[in-house]
């Protein structure tokens, strides 16, 4: 590149300034670098445009820039003003120019950098002047053949221009630094192949064996350090230790540890050690304080947190009133009903049974028994959401006088007819068509609107028919109305003795019933599992008595379809006399769990669907024999007569010494309480041994363990009771439905002497009352009445949300009463006694009276004797039997 | 504050005087602890009392044992900790009494050298 540079440098040196004086060796610049060796550019100043005519825009124009100038005078010229001459750059060129006139173009771009330029060839000469044409008549050649022929030309090979990549080969390429060294080693043939033996040699006993490099301490690199930065801190003193351990395999690793404790004698030793006394003489002085400061008052609590109430109230404070929500009437009975029983579903929201019987008295059932055998007698369900249709319409025998769902399943049903005998239902297979009833909720304000003649038998909420699963059997059941009827809660079971055994199949399988029979008075417990045949006999009966069951009828009960026989019954006798009382109503221990438990029924329910075989319809008799029995099980139970009696007596089964039959115990009391049938019994769903009796025009409270009489008596009310219940949520509220149509709310903590609160309902007697628990907020009562209405009514705020401290002010009234009956008894009993002093003492002064008395009427019997002896005596001597003579003789015999 | 107490406590020399039927001269300090822990367990609402020593072994007590053991096992470390927090703040002062107060019922531990006596008690509603 060397070259091109000093053409270039000697380019940049050649500006347009007047050259000086520069050596004639020099080349002439050419165009070369672009592709025109012939071009040789020039400068041409005014004075040489002059002498060679070619002024620029006089001689040369855009039309002709060119101009062809002789060579002799440009010798001329140049022999005239040498290196002044604008051609002496070019005078070689000149000079070897064969031609004789070169041609002088005037640059007007500057397109090679000065104002002319020279051509120093003929064939450029001739290429400048001629190409035009050329090119023209290229172009019009090429205007008449467009593309039809490719010329097709080689490549010419151009001398090989270096652009600088030979230095990055250089760079790139690998070329050996220095020489290669050989060596060649040579050794004898026969010494190659002979074995070698290595050995150890120390390394400096040998000389020059290896050349080390030590190291020395330079100077250079040691520094002095002046001043050191640390941080100090003081900690405890730890010890960190770590070891291995070798394991094996896992392992689990327990530890069981007693407490040290002192034997006996050394308790004995330290009691009577001298230390300890005082020890505790003194700590006992403090302790003492201290308990005694916990005794006086409680200084820990919150006056003002124990003065308000509960807070968050729903509704209004001062509406005390029970709201009518809903009612219920069947309006397709022909006759005309009453309520006898009502239940609300113990699952299912909004859903209520309700059994109804004919309104007649007896002698009018027996004058009308053959209209009645042909109406069906029914249980009516009914749903919140229609209430002109019944949801299920249950079909019994006969009049249903008192009916129970089954705690453990709610799809079967007891009933206890008035003929004696108990129904039972299974409506496992409806139980969707009452769970939807909600969905139809729709469906049935359009029934409502059509008024009632509209409505046609077929449309879909027709209710269905359900036909009984079974019933018992009509010579061993009750003869007489069945007034009572409980499920028996499913911890226990009681076989024929009485004898309460646990019952491990989880379900309530057994029932207790109690009617009024005229001869018999009976409570008798049944069992819905099949029992054991006792003899053939009854499986002949069995047979015989097979009557075809339609199909849609489910088949859990048909072991006990009319065959079924009480397991044992229970008679309350009089005492020595053969009469009995006629118990109406019964209440067991544990009933009041039935309430309180919803939570507890709907688990049972939901596993009893989750299980594929519902129990209810694989029941198996229990074995006795295998089942453990439940000591100290209060077999003892309450029941309320015709009589208005109050009875507390036990189930159980004892034999009698003297005819070694089994009988039933006697009653643990008796009460005579109410002056008319007793028709409720109920105990409190709050506490165990609090029952709440009904009766006649009074009601009554007893605790089960005091039997000397009820805690609370009322004074009678100016019309009958006829229905009674405890409300579920207050424990000092029961609800009291009279024979007018009234209901009566009492309310423990506000009056016990009368009810609280009065309120009508219906026009005539209130036949049952059962209040329901929905939702915290939400309490309903259904009251029953004689002519067949149901009502549905709401429960204020104010009596279903008990107060803070209801339960213990209702714990401290009871005792405050059984106290208050304690004091009473041995009232009685110090007024006997002194009514026992006072007549002692009265029997003591009218014998004394007495004594006196007879002394003074022997001495008057004496003289009326003496006297009347005389008078004999003058009588017979008056009658001259005696002699006067005589008279001494005879007075002497005398 | 002395006149809370409702006994006078001047130790009985004289067994005679003493309700026990025990023998004199050997039963007496005996009795008297007894006497004593009997006059502490009839207190209103006092669930139970117990004598525990140093180590937490009770030595006697009116509760079942598992519960003795457990409230003796834990009350004395506790104890031990009161203790010890009340001298590292002040090294001349001492535990004199510990009363734990909650939701059910009041503890009461009186300390001493080789001792520990627990109440439990249930305070009045």
């Amino acid at each position: 590149m060397a070259p091109k540079q000093k053409k270039k440098s000697s380019r940049r040196k050649k500006s347009p300034k007047p050259i000086l004086a520069a050596s004639e060796d020099m080349e002439p610049v050419n165009m070369e670098s672009m592709g025109h060796p012939e071009i040789y550019p020039l400068v041409l100043t005014t004075k040489t445009q002059e002498i060679f005519n070619c002024r620029i825009d006089e001689d040369i124009t855009d039309e002709q820039p060119y101009k062809l100038i002789n060579k002799e005078d440009i010798f001329e010229d140049l022999r005239n003003r040498a290196a002044v001459s604008d051609f002496h750059p070019v005078k070689k060129i000149v000079q070897e120019y064969p031609g004789n006139e070169l041609l002088l173009v005037y640059d007007k771009d500057f397109k090679y950098g000065l104002n002319f330029y020279l051509i120093g060839t003929e064939e450029g000469k001739e290429n400048y002047l001629n190409p035009p044409e050329v090119s023209e008549e290229q172009e019009e050649y090429k205007e008449y053949i467009p593309e039809d022929v490719y010329i097709y030309k080689p490549p010419v090979s151009k001398p090989w221009v270096s652009l600088g990549s030979e230095k990055e080969i250089e760079e790139a390429s690998v070329t050996e630094s220095t020489k290669q060294i050989t060596y060649m080693i040579s050794r004898k043939r026969s010494e190659f192949g002979a074995p070698i033996k290595f050995s150890d040699q120390n390394a400096s006993s040998v000389k020059d064996a290896y050349i080390e490099c030590t190291a020395y301490p330079d100077k250079n690199f040691t520094l002095k350090q002046l001043e050191k930065d640390v941080g100090m801190q003081v900690i405890p003193q730890i010890k960190d230790i770590s070891t291995q351990t070798k394991w094996t395999y896992p392992k689990n690793a327990t530890t069981q540890y007693y407490p040290r404790e002192f034997s006996e004698e050394e308790k004995e030793t330290l009691k009577q050690s001298k230390p300890l006394v005082d020890f505790l003489n003194n700590a006992s002085i403090s302790v003492e304080i201290a308990l005694q400061q916990n005794e006086i008052t409680n200084t820990f609590i919150d006056d003002w947190k124990h003065l308000a109430e509960e807070e968050g109230t729903f509704g209004d404070k001062t509406d005390t009133h029970l709201k009518e929500y809903q009612s219920f009437t069947d309006l397709h009975s022909p006759t005309e009903k009453m309520i006898t029983c009502v239940s609300w579903h113990p699952t299912i929201y909004g859903l209520i049974a309700v059994s109804v019987a004919v309104r007649l008295s007896f002698e009018d059932r027996v004058h009308f028994s053959g209209k009645l055998l042909l109406q069906p007698s029914l249980i009516l369900f009914w749903s919140f959401s229609d209430p002109i249709h019944p949801q299920l319409m249950l079909e019994s025998p006969d009049d249903i006088f008192c009916f129970k769902f089954c705690p453990s399943d709610p799809n079967i049903i007891a009933g206890g007819c008035i003929n004696g005998q108990i129904v039972m239902w299974d409506i496992t297979t409806h139980a969707d068509r009452i769970e939807n009833v909600k969905a139809g909720g729709s469906r049935s304000k359009k029934a409502t609107l059509k008024p009632m003649f509209l409505l046609e038998p077929e449309s879909n909420k027709e209710a269905m028919y359900i036909r009984h699963c079974a019933v018992s059997s009509i010579e061993n059941g009750h003869k007489k109305v069945i007034t009572d009827i409980h499920w028996l809660s499913d911890t226990f079971e009681i076989n024929r003795m009485g004898s309460v055994f646990e019952n491990r199949s989880g379900i309530c399988c057994q029932l207790v019933t109690c009617s009024a029979d005229c001869a018999l008075c009976h409570n008798m417990f049944w069992d819905i599992r099949p029992q054991k045949p006792l003899t053939p006999q009854t499986t002949e009966k069995k047979k015989e008595e097979n009557i075809e069951i339609p199909f849609d009828v489910p088949s859990t009960f048909l072991h006990l379809d009319l065959s079924w026989k009480p397991l044992t019954k229970v008679r309350l006798s009089k005492g020595e006399t053969s009469l009995d009382h006629c118990p109406t109503k019964i209440s067991l221990k544990e009933d009041h769990l039935l309430c309180k438990t919803q939570d507890k029924v709907l688990a049972q329910s939901k596993t009893a669907k989750a299980e594929e075989m519902n129990p209810y319809h694989n029941l198996e008799s229990g074995m006795p024999n295998l089942l453990k029995p439940i000591d100290d099980f209060c077999t003892k139970f309450f029941v309320g007569t015709e009589e208005g009696e109050v009875i507390y007596t036990d189930w159980k089964m004892e034999k009698d010494p003297e005819t070694g039959r089994l009988m039933p115990k006697k009653p643990v009391s008796l009460h005579t309480i109410h002056d008319g049938i007793v028709h409720t019994i109920q105990r409190s769903p709050f506490y165990d041994d609090i029952i709440l009796t009904v009766g006649g025009w009074n009601v009554a409270i007893w605790k089960e363990s005091v039997m000397t009489g009820p805690l609370l008596q009322s004074c009678c009310a100016p019309k009958r009771y006829t229905s009674g219940h405890w409300s579920l949520t207050r424990p000092g509220v029961f609800y009291i439905g009279r024979e007018d149509g009234y209901i009566d709310i009492w309310d423990l903590l506000e009056k016990t002497h009368e009810p609280a609160q009065s309120q009508n309902i219906c026009i005539t007697m209130i036949t049952c009352i059962k209040p329901w628990i929905f939702s915290s907020k939400q309490q309903f009562i259904a009251i029953a009445d004689y002519y067949g209405t149901l009502h549905i009514l709401e429960i204020p705020w104010t009596l279903s949300r008990p107060s803070t401290n209801e339960m213990t002010s209702i714990n401290h009234y009871f005792e405050r009463e059984v106290k208050h009956l304690e004091y009473v008894e041995q009232r009685k009993k110090i007024r006997e006694q002194e009514k026992k002093e006072m007549e002692q003492e009265m029997a003591k002064k009218k014998v004394k009276i007495y004594q006196k008395s007879k002394e003074q009427m022997e001495a008057e019997l004496k003289m009326d004797y003496e006297s009347y002896l005389e008078l004999e005596k003058t009588v017979l001597i008056n009658l001259g039997l005696i002699k006067v003579t005589e008279k001494g003789s005879y007075s002497d015999v005398m | 504050m002395n006149e809370w107490t409702n006994t006078d406590r001047e130790p009985d020399p004289l067994p005679s005087s003493l309700p026990g039927p025990t023998a004199p001269g050997l039963g007496e300090p005996q009795a008297e602890v007894e006497e004593t822990l009997k006059r502490i367990q009839s207190h209103k609402g006092v669930i139970g009392t117990m004598v525990v020593n140093a180590e937490g072994i009770p030595i006697r007590t009116t509760l079942d044992n598992s519960t003795t053991v457990q409230y003796a096992g834990l009350l004395h470390h506790l104890t031990m900790k009161a203790k010890s927090t009340v001298r590292d703040i002040d090294p001349q002062n001492d535990l004199t009494f510990l009363r734990i107060r909650s939701k059910k019922h009041e503890i009461m531990v009186a300390p001493d050298k080789e001792y520990l006596l627990i109440v439990i008690q249930n305070p009045c509603e």
